[in-house]
């Protein structure tokens, strides 16, 4: 049976790391993160988890030793957020191209300037980019269930990538709130032990990250790129597990009300559960709207996206981060790209909200929604909308 | 759904009183959830926490902006900040104080229902420190019936380790000793 509690959404990540049996932490404090490797440092410095806890002088540091125990078999965790995700960013790119299956826990927060330790996406869509496998985690639940899922994810054979775990900075990171746990014995069931395909090994040498001139580099690219795309069976497949395990159900895109919905909105992170409310608030008013909440965002799952849209004619999408001078926000960009390439030609309406902090109330979403039946019935036609922005 | 609003100033402990309230109820079997106004924290600046407590599974992560109880820690706020704004007319005030309640409803303007303990006097007599979260726990619970004072107990204890007992202590004589006026 599992056990349920009132517990920090950081700290019961940091507990699913642990029961994940990690063998290498390597990490330096930043806001919202913090929790996660204090906690993770407490329990190695008190002997509770067998691990290798490396304070680092930087980010960037924190991301080589990574990719250090990595190399050498040990299973890698790591946490960070905004600046310090930032300044990993040189080191990120080499994870994935070394085929690392480290984990890290992004506690999503905005980048400066000016200064602002609050939420939004902007520190993951700076590193869109990266060949990282990319989740997405909407409560505290999810930050736990899915931690195993990751270092599942990142470990298979068929995989062998770095895996992100997102979640919203302090609106889940600091968030108490009812968690069940798994049982160790679940853990160890459902996460077989790191087998590396190739290590450093001072008694079998080999290269890792060697340079790849023009003769090799665009191979080694294109196989890396192949890589991550061919990751989403495997993603699917861990996540059918987690849903059997759980009895919550884990989809690459998660909907709500989308077999009534009129229109829809798509979005990321917690922010669906607060439009959940919005959803509910407009049904008792017979009015179906629905949401699509893709948790997999590297790679995109272009056709579970599509097939959850089904044949709805409006949909609006939610981004919290800037593309500065982008034509598109990064998910209104990825979505109409996808629609293009589609047979489906809903009419698409773009949303900026909940920047660096910004409070989102369930008002806000209920017009938003308003806005979309509006465009179903008049095809109202308007620029992208920066909710809640003063001018 | 009753959502809750606490005022204090930092390292009072409002933070932590607004965490031990969602983990006892989580552990009645409801849901909930507690949260920081979040922000760069200093000693002794007005800060605020948040929770929520419901039957059903929560999904709201908004900040709390009509609350069914406002929990004052510290009484010098209420020159400073409008404590009750927003707050529910049905809604409850809990108010850490020495004075009367006649004397906190005209310096409020809270009509309302009210009520006062000198949270920072059982404080001083139980934990020797003016850190008054646990008692002031002690009286929402007495006035409001929200989370169970044995699930509190737990709480408390995994919580505060060695000084769980004398915070225990304090909590139950705000339970016994909080004046609750029915407002108009």
């Amino acid at each position: 049976m599992a056990r349920r509690k009132g517990v920090e959404s950081s700290i019961a990540l940091a507990d699913a790391v642990a029961m994940c049996k990690v063998d290498a932490i390597s990490a330096y404090p930043i806001t919202p993160q913090t929790h996660i490797v204090e906690h993770l440092s407490e329990w190695v410095n008190d002997g509770e988890l067998d691990a290798e806890f490396i304070p680092v002088e930087s980010e960037h540091s924190a991301m080589s030793a990574a990719l250090g125990t990595s190399a050498v078999g040990a299973r890698t965790f790591t946490a960070t957020s905004s600046q310090g995700l930032a300044l990993m960013h040189e080191i990120l790119f080499i994870a994935p191209a070394m085929r690392l299956p480290v984990v890290m826990a992004v506690a999503n927060r905005s980048l400066s300037g000016p200064i602002s330790i609050w939420n939004d996406h902007s520190d993951i869509m700076a590193e869109r980019d990266i060949g990282w496998i990319q989740i997405f985690a909407e409560n505290g639940q999810e930050c736990f269930d899915l931690t195993p899922a990751c270092f599942k994810i990142a470990e298979d054979k068929r995989v062998i990538l770095p895996t992100i775990l997102n979640f919203d900075g302090f609106i889940v990171s600091h968030m108490i709130e009812p968690i069940e746990y798994w049982e160790q014995e679940t853990f160890d069931k459902f996460l077989p032990e790191f087998e590396p395909q190739i290590r450093l090994d001072v008694k079998n040498p080999s290269t890792m990250g060697a340079v790849g001139v023009p003769e090799i580099y665009y191979e080694a690219r294109m196989a890396q790129h192949m890589a991550l795309v061919n990751s989403k069976p495997v993603i699917k497949e861990v996540f059918a597990e987690v849903s059997q395990i759980t009895g919550r159900e884990y989809k690459v895109v998660e909907s709500y009300n989308m077999e009534k919905a009129e229109v829809a909105l798509v979005m990321m992170g917690s922010l669906t559960e607060t439009a959940m409310t919005a959803v509910n608030n407009l049904k008792a008013k017979g009015i179906e709207v629905g949401i699509v909440r893709p948790r997999l965002w590297r790679p995109f799952p272009t056709e579970e996206f599509l097939e959850v849209l089904g044949d709805i004619s409006v949909i609006g999408c939610v981004d919290r981060a800037y593309t500065f001078g982008a034509a598109s926000h990064p998910v209104a960009s990825e979505v109409k790209s996808v629609l293009y390439t589609s047979d489906k030609r809903p009419q698409v309406r773009e949303y900026v909200m909940g920047i660096g902090g910004r409070d989102v109330r369930i008002e806000e979403i209920e017009d938003m929604f308003m806005q979309l039946i509006e465009v179903k019935n008049t095809g109202k036609d308007f620029p992208i909308q920066y909710i809640g922005v003063r001018e | 759904m009753l959502e809750f609003r606490f005022h204090g100033r930092g390292g009072q402990g409002s933070v932590t009183s607004a965490e031990l309230l969602a983990i006892t109820a989580v552990a009645d079997n409801k849901y909930a959830q507690a949260f920081p106004s979040f922000g760069p924290e200093r000693r002794g600046a007005p800060v605020q926490a948040f929770a929520r407590i419901s039957e059903e599974k929560i999904l709201n992560r908004s900040k709390v902006y009509n609350p069914d109880v406002v929990l004052v820690l510290d009484y010098s706020l209420t020159q400073m900040v409008n404590v009750t704004e927003g707050l529910k007319p049905d809604g409850l005030l809990v108010v850490s104080t020495g004075n009367t309640a006649e004397q906190v409803r005209t310096e409020t303007g809270w009509k309302g229902r009210l009520a006062i303990v000198d949270g920072v006097n059982i404080a001083m007599t139980h934990i020797k420190r003016p850190i008054n979260n646990t008692v002031m726990l002690g009286a929402l619970i007495k006035a409001s019936g929200c989370v169970s004072i044995e699930n509190m107990k737990v709480a408390v204890n995994e919580r505060f380790g060695r000084i769980a007992a004398v915070n225990m202590a304090a909590l139950n004589e705000a339970h016994e000793n909080v004046l609750v006026s029915e407002g108009e």
